[in-house]
């Protein structure tokens, strides 16, 4: 029965109760409470059930260990799965509901899998559900996916923000225990800038519960001292409720910062991903207790003897009364003694050593409490909580000696150094025997741009577990590293830690030391993914011999709690099993996130309206407030049509196309790149950009140019107009324009770097309007301040003027195949200049026209768009744009490319128009096919569609394609097979549909 | 996630500031050269374990296009140099000796 | 000329600091060798200000010049003085290799003042921004969030922040949200945290 104890908790104010509610029962705790500690003391020993086996679990650590109490918590927006019982800070009105079980926690149907766990040891996955085939899509997958996870998934959108830092220091200490505390002060006495994170919100770590003085002092004087310091230098910045959650390359960590879990009533961000960068990073990160394998390790009531002591003088909760311990260390005896001193009977400690332990098993001794060495736990008793304990002697297959009735039982197996944030940039470790633990290798840390170590740990997590040795080793690990980064540490003393003298502690892999068969199938390594000894010895006996392979197989050490309790004990038990040490056998990777992190976290801001940088034109609001259907262009938005109420999208589309061709349409081209290129070697240089001759145009003269890579094939296109000597204005397509200034840039850094050309990228500075149609020039001609007339500024030509008191560069250019003039106009005029457009063009009938529009217009006067008839593999020899290609070039990029026989081979695809006999719209993306079959029976093919639409122009369907030997084949009717058994017929024909010998673009 | 100074503008860029290159030091086979060459410029690329050069762009920043001489495996920085060079400069190749003596990359040691 | 607009018209937000859109600027993108004589007149003759050295930008209200590059200068005038700038500049280049072009349309500029200021910027761009590492003076291209970016102080508390026009309603909401009234971090300054 576990209850509150009046006399302890001293991170607890009882003067501030809270209500909150687990599985809908309505429950009391106190501020300075987690929801573990408040689940203890209301006696909810039952807290989960376990991921394959279902067996009823309870609370068996204190800290961010913890395997089993995953709890949802949270309602709607706010739900969250799989969060740690032990981390949660318990807030008023907090509802949790436990996860893994149904109909109920206390009455699961899934427990029926721990009655068959013989046929589902490790491994089973990948012997079972394959027969017969049959089954797997419609019985076995169905139900594998109604068991699998552990948690719910949220079903609504996330209401918390969240944000990142970008914080920059010298040294970065990640633990706030009594090490990280005196390595920071070590450190910052030196003058450096020190940033300290904890991941409770607690300073002091372990120290204020095992006891231990500093300079005579109890340590939590010592702990209350320095942080007092620490809080007084400028030079230090200290963040509680922060998790150093991984070390990366060249100095590069990750802190998450829980800012409003613990009050989420609070305003602003939940969570702030710090990422910071530091010159060293030290790894106070302290020890994790491990559990002792013996059977029933599992059964609610049995926890690690730390977390036990935890609760008790933290949060005044005693998880049980009569109590038995079991251990292989000294450090067990604390908890005897903690336990004693608030009034709850330990009935026995059962120590495996024979000669039992030093100073703190003299202490409980005296204190009165029984201690038996050479003495084990066979098994535990009891299923949703303990009822007993068979004891044994350890040195024995788990032979009875004794039957204990008791309510609870503490276990420890040793510690282990939390070395995984030394590990995840690439520190190596060393075994230490005597402790029976990994620690960090101190030469092999991992290493940064210099070649040098940059991590140094300090304390239990460099492998002292002695007060004393912590306290000098991290004030060692605080001096050198400052000293690395050129501070100079001062001469001072060094804080004495004193402490009881500890006995050597005794590896155990296995309890007792020969455990039988059936005892090893209910020893629990890994809690959370139900792992036990057998597992491990059965990997061994299949053959998986690699740690990473067991790992892999059993599952062990792959849950959400990364392994931190389970690993070494499962390591030891397959090194046992292969009969080799530990240290050959290896471990795995650790990787961060040290414990699992939010999703919003890791996006930082990046959502809803700044998910992404959406590009806007000067219009873009004029657009939004006239029907625009929005096309994402990259980030760019463009309008895909203006639909007006009534329409649908395609009518909107079938008007503007018909309105352009009719009478004036206006579209919104400012996303089209415009580069611009100066220099006394521009014209060499676009000449070997592109497939053209571009040094021959002339000023006031416009030519379209394709570009090609080095390996041959279509990468941009655009208009280029020369704007005098040495100067060229270069447009590419609206995806371009970033892409071909970086690709120029490249070119004349890296190949051509002493020719003279400047490049500069002036997309943005010009809204850029085309208007177009046969009442183009009327419209123009209205606003006046420049001859527009065909003389004056003839197709393919362009001119600087004015119109309407608007300074104007006019290109008359052409994508519709109407009568077009493109506007380039400042961008902070843009939008003035459109209204005015619109204003005076109504009487001509002006409306303005999305890209679906322009699309179709194009597409109806034959001309190519990068993107639909270019995919990445086509080269202009493919689209009959050989008149592009200049003959009197010796190089530009992609000639060389095209000469392979690949690219000069006949049978590559050509550009042609697609017809259907019955005007109907070929499918995007369709394929024509040929006689016969390939190898794995699919139809041949000879052709695809590039483009396709319905032209209101023509009133049928129109399309492109690329076909084998497509011109030769003028007149033939090919067949397109349709998605859903369909098949469409289409005769090739030329690609131009409209007006084939370019009248009206002429005029 | 890792840093490297900008010869350029002297910024010790993250990364994210960067934009990666490729290979440096390609030569560049036009017209004329045979299948082989042109082949091998457009596709073959050095792939070691150790010591590696290769081409970085200042995107989120100057802009401008620098080399850096790296190991690929423990990211462990030679020195950074500007790109309008066919090979590594001497002061480069000898940091590069310092720390990895007898290393060998394509034709430059 | 009153129908010229910036970007969001001076749009502006009171959180953990003032964050407000400027509203029209002139700018012009020299490009030339930096050490020449008529490269560094161009620049200076229209702006008044000094040449600066390697990312340094000498800012005077509405004028100045910003070091972008090796070969690049971004010279700052009043808006209505940008087009003159870039013809006077033009006749002082005369047949030296360079380039100037008006690009005052094509940004955005954002003033992010306040005692919390670096905090706030801090969440948006990998640089530092402690006191000693980042002060009036200095001139920094960098990532603001997902877009490219440049800011330099005007005084110890105050950022301008340069983008382009096109995503100026996006800079403008990260640094909304940055500003958060209840997003306070406290590192480069102890308000809040």
């Amino acid at each position: 029965m576990s209850a509150r104890i009046a006399t302890q908790g001293r991170l607890i104010d009882r003067s501030k109760p809270i209500t909150f509610t687990f599985n809908g029962k309505r429950l009391h705790g106190l501020q300075g409470d987690t929801l573990a500690s408040a689940l203890l003391a209301n006696d909810q020993m039952l807290v989960g059930r376990s991921y394959k086996y279902h067996r009823p679990r309870g609370i068996l650590a204190s800290g961010a260990e913890e395997p089993n109490a995953l709890m949802g918590l949270g309602e709607g927006g706010k739900f969250e799965p799989n969060q740690r019982a032990t981390t949660t800070e318990l807030y008023d009105g907090l509802t949790a509901r436990s996860q893994n079980h149904w109909p109920s926690l206390e009455f699961d149907v899934g427990q029926v899998n721990a009655a068959l766990s013989r046929f589902f040891p490790a491994g089973f996955y990948y012997k079972t559900f394959m027969w017969p085939k049959s089954f797997w899509e419609k019985v076995y997958e169905p139900v594998i996916r109604q068991a699998a996870g552990l948690g719910a998934v949220p079903k609504e959108r996330d209401a918390d923000t969240y944000e990142y830092f970008y914080a920059f220091t010298d040294i970065l200490v990640i633990g706030g225990g009594v090490a990280g505390l005196q390595a920071a002060k070590a450190a910052a006495q030196t003058g450096a800038k020190v940033l300290v994170l904890e991941q409770t919100p607690h300073w002091g770590g372990r120290a204020p519960v095992d006891g231990g003085t500093v300079d005579g002092e109890p340590v939590e004087a010592f702990v209350e001292r320095t942080v007092a310091e620490l809080s007084a230098m400028e030079n230090v910045t200290l963040r509680t409720r922060a998790m150093g959650a991984g070390v990366y390359d060249h100095g590069y960590a990750l802190g998450y910062e829980r800012l409003t879990d613990h009050a989420p009533l609070l305003a602003g961000p939940r969570h702030r991903l710090w990422r910071i960068r530091a010159k060293r990073i030290i790894t106070a990160t302290g020890a994790i207790e491990r559990t002792l394998s013996f059977a029933g390790n599992d059964i609610p009531g049995v926890m690690l003897a730390s977390a036990m002591r935890d609760y008790v003088v933290n949060y005044g909760v005693a998880p049980g009364q009569r109590v038995v311990i079991a251990t292989n260390n000294d450090d067990a005896y604390r908890t005897a003694i903690a336990l004693k001193q608030a009034g709850i009977e330990v009935l026995r400690v059962l120590d495996a050593r024979n000669s039992g332990g030093g100073d703190l098993m003299r202490q409980a001794h005296e204190m009165g409490i029984r201690i038996d060495c050479g003495r084990a736990i066979a098994r535990v008793k009891g299923a949703k909580r303990v009822t007993g304990v068979s004891v044994c002697a350890h040195d024995g297959e788990g032979g009875a000696l004794e039957e204990v009735a008791c309510d609870a039982v503490a276990m420890s197996g040793g510690w282990s150094p939390v070395v995984h944030l030394w590990s995840h940039c690439g520190g190596k470790l060393i075994w230490d025997e005597t402790q029976a633990h990994f620690r960090p290798d101190p030469n092999r840390p991992p290493t940064g741009a210099d070649g040098e170590g940059f991590v140094v740990p300090a304390g239990a997590a460099n492998g002292e577990l002695m007060l004393d040795a912590v306290l000098s080793d991290a004030d060692a690990a605080g001096k050198l590293a400052a000293k690395a980064i050129g501070f100079k540490p001062k001469r001072g003393k060094v804080p004495q830690g004193a402490g009881p003298e500890e006995a050597p502690m005794m590896p155990v892999w296995l309890m007792p030391a020969r455990a039988t068969t059936a005892l090893r199938n209910k020893a629990f390594l890994d809690y959370q993914n139900d792992v036990k000894v057998s597992d491990v010895q059965l990997a061994a006996q299949e053959g998986y011999e690699s740690v990473e392979h067991t790992k892999r197989y059993t599952t062990l050490g792959m849950a959400t709690d990364q392994g931190k309790i389970a690993n070494i004990n499962g390591l030891a038990i397959l090194a046992d099993s292969l009969n080799a040490p530990i240290p050959q056998v290896g471990t795995t990777t650790f990787r961060p996130p040290y414990t699992p992190i939010s999703m919003g976290a890791i996006a930082g801001e990046a959502r809803g309206e700044i998910f992404q940088p959406l590009r806007r034109t000067p219009m873009h609001d004029w657009h939004d407030e006239n029907g625009a259907d929005w096309e994402p262009v990259g980030h760019w938005r463009r309008p895909y049509a203006y639909v007006r109420p009534g329409e649908s999208v395609h009518d909107a589309v079938m008007r503007e196309v018909k309105n352009t061709r009719e009478k004036l349409g206006l579209l919104d081209a400012s996303t089209l790149g415009k580069l611009i290129v100066k220099g006394r070697d521009a014209g060499k240089f676009l000449d070997m950009l592109y497939t053209n001759m571009m040094s021959t145009l002339k000023p006031g003269k416009c030519r379209y140019g394709l570009m090609c890579s080095e390996n041959g094939f279509l990468i941009d296109d655009g208009v280029v107009a020369r704007i005098d000597e040495d100067t060229f204005l270069c447009h590419t397509t609206t995806g371009g324009a970033d892409r071909i200034h970086a690709h120029m840039e490249e070119w004349l850094q890296c190949e051509w770097w002493d020719w003279q050309v400047y490049v500069a990228n002036v997309t943005e500075q010009f809204a850029q309007i085309a208007v177009v149609g046969p009442n183009a020039r009327k419209l123009l001609e209205k606003l006046g301040g420049m001859d527009v007339s065909k003389d004056a500024l003839p197709f393919m030509e362009w001119r600087d003027g004015q119109l309407a008191g608007f300074d104007v560069r006019v290109y008359r250019i052409s994508f519709s195949g109407e009568l077009s003039y493109e506007i380039a106009v400042p961008a902070c005029r843009g939008r003035a200049f459109w209204d005015l457009l619109l204003k005076e063009g109504a009487e001509f009938g002006v409306m303005p026209y999305g890209t679906e529009a322009l699309h179709i217009m194009r597409a109806e006067k034959g001309f190519i768009m990068i993107g639909d008839e270019t995919d990445g593999t086509v080269i202009p020899q493919d689209l009959g744009l050989h008149w592009a290609i200049s003959k009197k070039k010796d190089d530009y990029l992609g000639k060389r490319a095209q000469q392979r026989s690949h690219m000069t081979d006949p049978n590559r695809w050509k550009l042609v128009g697609l017809e259907t006999l019955d005007g109907s719209v070929l499918p995007d993306g369709a394929y024509a096919v040929a006689e016969g079959v390939n190898e794995n029976g699919q139809r041949n093919v000879q052709g695809r569609v590039t483009s396709t639409y319905f032209s209101p122009t023509l009133g049928r369907g129109i399309a492109m394609g690329l076909v084998l030997h497509g011109p030769d084949r003028m007149g033939e009717v090919l067949e397109f097979p349709g998605t859903d058994g369909k098949a469409f017929k289409a005769k090739i024909v030329s690609p131009v549909f409209y007006d084939k010998d370019g009248e009206k673009q002429n005029v | 996630m890792l840093i490297l100074q900008c010869p350029y503008c002297g910024i010790d860029a993250e990364e994210t500031e960067l934009a990666p290159g490729g290979e440096a030091h390609l030569k560049r086979h036009g017209p004329g050269s045979s299948d082989e060459d042109f082949h091998d410029y457009l596709f073959a690329r050095e792939n070691p374990r150790g010591v590696h050069f290769e081409r970085w762009r200042h995107a989120n920043g100057c802009g401008k296009w620098f080399h850096a001489a790296r190991d690929t495996a423990t990211l462990e920085v030679f020195g950074t140099y500007p790109a309008q060079t066919t090979e590594p400069p001497k002061e480069i190749r000898d940091a590069i000796t310092a720390r990895r003596p007898g290393w060998r990359w394509r034709e430059f040691s | 000329m009153s129908d010229a607009v910036s970007a969001l018209k001076g749009a502006s937000f009171d959180g953990l600091v003032r964050v407000e859109e400027c509203g029209l600027q002139g700018m012009i993108t020299l490009r030339g060798d930096l050490s020449n004589r008529a490269v560094a007149k161009a620049a200076t003759s229209v702006s008044g200000q000094k040449m600066p050295g390697q990312n340094r930008a000498n800012v005077a209200g509405e004028s100045g010049i910003c070091w972008m590059s090796p070969d690049e200068l971004l010279v700052l005038v009043p808006y209505s003085e940008a087009g003159a700038a870039v013809e006077k500049m033009t006749a002082t280049l005369g047949k030296v290799h360079s380039l100037a072009v008006n690009v005052s349309d094509a940004r955005a500029v954002f003033r992010l003042s306040g005692p919390a200021a670096r905090d706030v910027l801090a969440k948006l761009c990998p640089v530092d921004l402690s006191p000693e590492a980042f002060g009036p003076g200095q001139f920094r291209r960098t990532r603001l969030a997902q877009v490219p970016a440049a800011f330099w102080m005007d005084d110890a508390e105050t950022f301008r922040i340069v983008c382009f026009r096109s995503v100026a309603q996006y800079v403008f909401d990260l640094l909304k949200a940055a500003a958060h009234p209840a997003a306070a971090v406290g590192y480069h300054t102890s308000v809040g945290g």
